[in-house]
């Protein structure tokens, strides 16, 4: 807009800003929303900046740094929570002294129910340590010269354990060069343990090292391990164990059923299965002819369309015993391909108990014991549906 | 499935149970090229319409199996006693087990053995949506369906052809001011005036049937009156009058013949009737007994009946079934001759026969 020149130097300031941005960018620089008023007074005009709506919108540069917690701040967290532990238990009438984590868990879930779905969005009280990310100390002393050695390489704590791992892989050559001199190598057994284990992934060392790495760096010091590792030596293998994970093996956590048995000496077995918000339970007898009675109909009544009666047959067929077993359903909810996978997953499970643990780990892999996750994804506002945007209009 | 079942052209072959009589697995729309000269009056009907899914062409002959309620149909029939009221036989079952095939299978065989055949392919036709309505001429209260009409008579007339020139009314009918039928004149004339003035055709219709009922008891042949779909008689219509307001099925003329027709009170014959949800009005799909799909006025006006449940296949109807699409290389899929292939197929019909038929059909 037309600004006639002001003596004014706060004036002129404004005008600067008022006569450059216009958009509104959130990017940088600070803006003043306001509307200027022109008042034509005797001979000159003043510049009147009237606030209607005072919106800063400041790039906080403190705030896009990381949050640095001094020590004595982390002190007085753990202070607390060590309090706030007691007191919790207090509430709960539990004995202050013998409070667990987990029980610290159960209290605040049952103070404070949630329906969240995301569980790392629920309230939790735990230690500091493990809520307050890990901050690397000031590396130098009062003098300004740094504490490590290897400071200056940038980052100190990935080259000095590359250089304590490479150390470690020297001796254990000596060591092993000694044997074979005095001939006394033996051919030592492989490590078990490598097999319910595995390397700690980048984050977990950059989380460790509380030091960013880079894939090389990682790859790298990966690669040392297990030259470390191929030398079998017993006093390494502690040091290596401090960077492997275990790994537990999913299908050890299935239930298998109980076979029940019923008044004429059949054995069977139940189980339930669900699938968007259709439940199912199903019955399935040992011995039979392959017939299937769901809700007291039978199966080719209720599901008329081939689809339904083909996730109907996919455990029989996968396990080979099409005409084997005779089974009786009961199902409600959802429509009527979610109650036909809802009967699938609930004679898979049924199956389970029927069958040898092999063959419930192929269906495992199948997907037969798996609950489907799938559910209608909420309708959110200013689109039509889950996924689908309005139509858009140029103009 | 079963659309339109006009007659079966059958090959000379034997009855025995679990035979695979030559028939059709599927509603033969034309027939077969081959005539059997057993049978000579079931030629192939020039008007209807063959379709291109039609098995009888794709395997150039039309088969039936052989199936445990039609045996059991058939046993009765050769042990009916003529001097007693005919005998009501109701075919029900579920859906797609075959009781429209059996119940030409039944026809097949009194064909056969020299029967007059009233067979109605799809009683369900006559009440549902039907171009020409037109005022009874005969009574006021019906109304004529000629188009329905006229196409009953034309099957009617090549079904028995021999014996229309037999039979001889026995009144005189006048069809207006000008045209009348005397009375001694073959039956086959009624017919054809039906069939030339498509006008009078439901009454023709109406003639014939009243003539064969009064003349069967007489003992110069035996009549089989075969009606599927037979639920529509007493069901309700989606025909409307002029003024909107929907029929009731007595006041169809057709209907209305057909039901005197379905009655027990003539002897020398029988009656077999099949049931059918797939084309009924306003039925629910899982009604398939004479009970739920009859209605009681229907199941008072049929009882006293033998009830003949026609059920899924058994183990070895499914084989041979099998057997049959497999020597027709029917079946292309590389796994339908193995053990696990029939197993798995076997599952997903249920030994349906319906359902089996329609899964084979993409193999």
């Amino acid at each position: 807009m037309a600004t006639p020149c002001v003596s004014c130097g706060a004036a002129a300031f404004y005008r600067l800003f008022l006569g450059g941005r216009v958009s509104l960018t959130r990017r940088q620089g600070v803006w003043k929303a306001g509307a200027v008023e022109l008042q034509t007074g005797t001979g000159f005009q003043i510049l009147r900046l009237r606030h209607t709506t005072g919106v800063t919108t400041k790039k906080n540069v403190a705030a896009l740094r990381r949050e640095t917690y001094t020590v004595d701040f982390i002190k007085k967290q753990i202070e607390e929570f060590n309090i706030g532990k007691r007191h919790l238990a207090n509430m709960m009438g539990e004995d202050p002294e013998t409070f667990t984590q987990e029980d610290i868990d159960r209290a605040i879930a049952y103070l404070f129910p949630s329906g969240l779905f995301e569980k790392q969005a629920r309230p939790v009280m735990k230690h500091p340590e493990q809520i307050f990310p890990k901050q690397r100390a000031i590396q130098w002393g009062e003098d300004g010269r740094p504490f490590h050695f290897l400071f200056y390489t940038g980052k100190q704590s990935y080259y000095s354990l590359m250089h304590e791992a490479y150390g470690k892989l020297l001796e254990a050559e000596k060591r092993q060069n000694q044997l074979q001199a005095k001939g006394l190598f033996s051919e030592k057994t492989e490590t078990k343990d490598l097999i319910g284990s595995r390397w700690l992934i980048k984050e977990e060392l950059e989380e460790m090292l509380v030091e960013k790495l880079s894939d090389q760096d990682y790859a790298q010091f990966i690669r040392l391990l297990e030259r470390l590792l191929t030398l079998h030596c017993g006093a390494e293998e502690e040091f290596v164990q401090r960077f492997r994970k275990s790994v537990t093996i999913q299908s050890k956590k299935h239930l298998i059923e109980p076979v029940q048995y019923d008044e004429q000496g059949m054995a069977f077995s139940t189980s339930e299965g669900k699938r968007k918000s259709a439940k199912a339970e199903a019955v399935v007898y040992e011995h039979g002819s392959g017939r299937i009675k769901v809700n007291g109909i039978d199966y080719l009544l209720y599901f008329p369309v081939t689809q339904d009666r083909e996730q109907l047959m996919f455990p029989f067929h996968f396990l080979d015993r099409l005409g084997k077993h005779d089974t009786t359903c009961t199902v409600s909810g959802g429509g009527r391909s979610s109650q036909a996978g809802a009967i699938r997953l609930a004679v898979a499970r049924a199956l389970c108990s029927f069958v040898t643990e092999e063959e419930v780990e192929w269906m495992r892999q199948a997907g037969l014991l798996t609950a489907d996750p799938r559910v209608r994804e909420r309708k959110k506002p200013g689109q039509e549906g889950a996924r689908r945007k309005f139509t858009w209009k140029k103009r | 499935m079963l659309k339109r079942v006009t007659r079966l052209v059958p090959r000379a072959c034997q009855l025995d149970p679990g035979h695979f009589l030559h028939g059709g697995p599927q509603a033969p729309q034309s027939l077969a090229a081959r005539l059997d000269d057993q049978v000579p009056d079931e030629n192939p009907r020039a008007g209807s319409h063959p379709s291109e899914d039609d098995p009888v062409r794709t395997f150039n002959e039309a088969c039936l199996m052989v199936r445990r309620p039609a045996l059991e149909l058939l046993r009765h029939l050769d042990d009916t006693n003529f001097a007693h009221p005919a005998v009501r036989y109701v075919l029900y079952g579920e859906k797609g087990t075959g009781k429209t095939l059996s119940l030409c299978h039944v026809v097949h065989f009194c064909a056969k053995r020299d029967w007059l055949i009233v067979h109605v392919p799809d009683a369900h036709l006559w009440v549902k949506s039907s171009r020409g309505l037109l005022r009874s001429a005969y009574s006021r209260r019906r109304f004529d369906q000629p188009v329905e009409a006229a196409n009953w008579l034309k099957s009617f007339k090549t079904a028995n052809e021999r014996f229309l020139s037999q039979i001889k009314i026995q009144e005189t009918y006048m069809w207006n001011k000008r045209e009348s039928t005397e009375k001694g004149r073959p039956l086959g004339e009624v017919v054809e005036q039906g069939l030339t003035r498509v006008k009078n055709a439901t009454d023709a219709v109406g003639i014939v049937l009243k003539e064969l009922k009064s003349q069967s008891c007489s003992g110069a042949f035996r009549l089989l009156v075969a009606v599927d779909g037979v639920n529509a008689l007493w069901g309700r219509t989606t025909l409307k009058r002029e003024d909107k307001s929907l029929m009731a099925p007595e006041e169809l003329a057709l209907v209305h013949s057909l039901r005197k027709m379905v009655r027990n009170d003539w002897h020398g014959g029988a009656v077999v009737l099949a049931l059918s949800q797939t084309g009924s009005l306003f039925t629910p799909r899982m009604a398939c007994l004479p009970q739920e799909l009859l209605g009681k006025e229907g199941f008072d006006a049929l009882d006293p009946f033998v009830p003949i449940l026609v059920s899924n296949y058994s183990p070895e109807e499914f084989e041979s079934c099998i057997q049959y699409y497999l020597e027709n290389s029917w079946l292309q899929h590389e796994k339908a001759h193995t053990e696990e292939g029939k197993k798995e197929l076997l599952f997903l019909s249920d030994a349906n026969p319906g359902q089996l038929e329609r899964l084979c059909a993409y193999l």
